[in-house]
């Protein structure tokens, strides 16, 4: 029933692809045939997606400031390069990109789990409470940064510190502590709103996960004796590896690009700007057209590797398994 | 209802101390039930709290401790819509929906014949296609940026509402090439030769046979692509300025005016999430299955 993104067998194909015994030409033209409606898809999106990478390539070498027009555009070699590596601030926001995506992705599959094995169990008004879940997933982004922010967050009127009151007043207290959370903690107010976007979407696929358990297998653990834990543990958690290595797998790729709550909730202030802040401010602010790119050619290389490791690693876990 | 013996009950609570050997007569209601129901409200409570407060007046809306039963209005949509004098969301909101709606039909005018290609015929190394185009998701758009801000300036597309359906097509189509091609998987091969064998024509295979199982998987393609291009931000921020400014460019430029704005600001977030709310209320039963591209059914 399920499948995990993976490199999908050839053999599950195979009946369907053209078969290699036909005389040549008949074989080309069929193979143009099948593949003639790939081909806009496949042409369209090398244009759009290599075409410019190689121009952020050719700039990445120029020296090139918009706000200095009068410095032209000349070739630099690898000055660009020196200079975003030698920015403790760019160096401070690859970090940042580190911590904020591993913390939100770890978190929100964490508590998507939890939740999901909830939801697994029946009860009253379980697709409601499921419906509630979604919700926080399918709010704009911009519009639940500025709802942390302003509605939440803030310290005089955000319902954080409201509650606080409140619930101070109850014990009859008219002093309650009203911390400034965006100012002492802006890197916590940042990961808060997007675990919260983010713990719906890891709770969807692994409920999906979950459900998917055959239930010959956990009936004989129930017949057998084996506790709760032991279920968990030994049957359901094994079962869930790859829907939790896909959860974190999709919520890497999204996260890792995130702009809408670091530009919204902090403007990248205090540490909390990320690589996709740092190179927005780069190029539209500082108008620095040759360290953007620069900057941009790292990230693209970081990416690379990152993603070569965890397909590897996530391919290797694949093969285990099944051996 | 019941008349007991108050004397019974007396001798019964004295006994047994309360919790631990009281003699259960119905099954304990399972916790998690509850405890589920309780992580459910926390979860959208933001959400409500932001309609909530969308319908106050603006000081109820600041008070701290928070209101619960102060007057409701519509003071802030009122606002939001432009009458308090601020610029009109209107023409954002077009531009949205012109952004969402023609780049949605463009990713699938490319995704599903891209599909086809990829699950019912097949091409050779249809794997390494796949590849290449979610390997294209793994890299950050940010890097793309400026190229393309520099060429939309030199073509004079910058701030125009054709160039983010491009873009957004661009950010989509391998999204809708690998729900697709797990849509089109579930098309049965044995159908298909049948209908061969019995001289079905193209067109025929294609509206009788395939388009039937497709159709749901369009939809709920159509309505994730949707979903991704209303909420994009960073592109829309950096390509476009008054023309063809979108709403989450309008929301993020909304708070300028002095005094208090949390009524209006809830107003404005809540109204540009409706439709996302209800795209995704109404893709509920294939949402997984499209966020996790077609992996997880």
């Amino acid at each position: 029933m399920t499948t995990v993104i993976k490199p999908p067998t050839p053999t599950s194909g195979s009946s369907r692809t053209a078969e290699a015994g036909q005389p040549g030409q008949a074989r080309r033209t069929s193979d143009w045939a099948r593949r003639a409606p790939l081909l806009p898809a496949l042409v369209f999106m090398i244009l759009v997606t290599q075409l410019p990478f190689v121009a952020t390539l050719v700039i990445s070498f120029l020296r090139w400031n918009a706000l200095r027009p009068e410095l032209g555009k000349k070739f630099t070699g690898f000055g660009n390069y020196r200079d975003v590596l030698g920015d403790a601030d760019f160096r401070s926001s690859i970090l940042f990109t580190i911590v904020l995506t591993v913390t939100v992705v770890l978190v929100s599959l964490f508590l998507g789990l939890l939740i999901a094995l909830l939801l697994d169990r029946n009860f009253r008004g379980r697709g409601i409470v499921r419906t509630m879940l979604i919700a926080p997933f399918l709010i704009v982004p911009v519009a639940s940064a500025l709802l942390w922010k302003h509605a939440l967050l803030n310290p005089v009127y955000g319902l954080f510190n409201g509650m606080l009151t409140a619930i101070w007043k109850l014990f009859g207290s008219d002093n309650p502590p009203q911390p400034d959370w965006i100012t002492n903690h802006p890197r916590l107010a940042v990961e808060m709103s997007l675990i919260w976007q983010w713990t719906p979407f890891m709770m969807l696929i692994l409920l999906a996960g979950l459900q998917s358990r055959p239930g010959d297998t956990l009936e004989a653990a129930n017949v057998d004796g084996a506790t709760g834990w032991q279920v968990f543990r030994f049957l359901t958690l094994p079962h869930l590896r790859q829907y939790l290595e896909l959860g974190g797998l999709l919520g890497s790729i999204y996260v890792v690009q995130n702009f809408d709550a670091v530009f919204v909730i902090t403007s990248g202030s205090q540490g909390t700007a990320n690589l996709p802040y740092s190179i927005y401010n780069i190029f539209f602010t500082a108008h620095d057209y040759g360290r953007a790119s620069a900057a941009g050619v790292i990230v693209v290389i970081g990416s690379i590797i990152i993603a070569t490791f965890a397909l590897r690693v996530v391919s290797s876990l694949f093969t285990e398994e099944n051996r | 209802m019941t008349t007991t013996n108050p004397a019974v009950l007396q001798a019964e609570s004295g006994t047994s101390s309360p919790g631990s050997g009281r003699p259960v007569r119905t099954k304990p209601r399972s916790p998690f039930g509850i405890i589920a129901w309780i992580v459910g409200l926390l979860f959208v409570s933001p959400v409500l709290w932001m309609v909530f407060i969308s319908l106050h007046s603006e000081s109820d809306a600041a008070s701290n401790p928070p209101k619960f039963t102060a007057p409701l209005t519509l003071q802030g949509y009122r606002e939001f819509f432009g009458s308090g004098g601020g610029q009109s969301p209107w023409p954002s909101l077009f531009n949205s929906v012109t952004a969402s709606l023609v780049s949605t039909l463009l990713v699938l005018l490319l995704a599903i014949p891209a599909a086809y290609a990829l699950s019912i015929r097949p091409v050779r190394k249809w794997t390494d296609v796949m590849f290449f185009f979610l390997s294209t998701k793994m890299l950050p758009a940010v890097a793309g940026l400026l190229p393309i801000y520099l060429i939309a300036q030199k073509w004079h597309m910058l701030d125009n509402v054709w160039l983010l359906v491009l873009i957004y097509a661009t950010m989509n189509l391998p999204i809708a090439v690998w729900m697709m091609r797990s849509f089109l998987a579930e098309v049965p091969v044995e159908m298909l030769e049948a209908a061969s064998i019995d001289g079905a024509r193209l067109p025929t295979i294609l509206t009788r046979i395939i388009a039937p199982v497709a159709m749901p998987g369009i939809a709920a393609t159509a309505l994730i692509c949707f979903i991704f291009s209303w909420n994009e931000l960073l592109f829309a921020k950096v390509l476009t300025a008054v023309v063809a400014q979108t709403s989450p460019v309008f929301l993020t430029g909304f708070i300028t005016s002095q005094g208090l704005f949390l009524a209006k600001v809830c107003a404005a977030a809540t109204i540009i999430s409706l439709p996302v709310l209800a795209a995704g209320f109404a893709a509920q039963d294939k949402l997984v299955q499209g966020l996790s591209l077609g992996a997880v059914k």
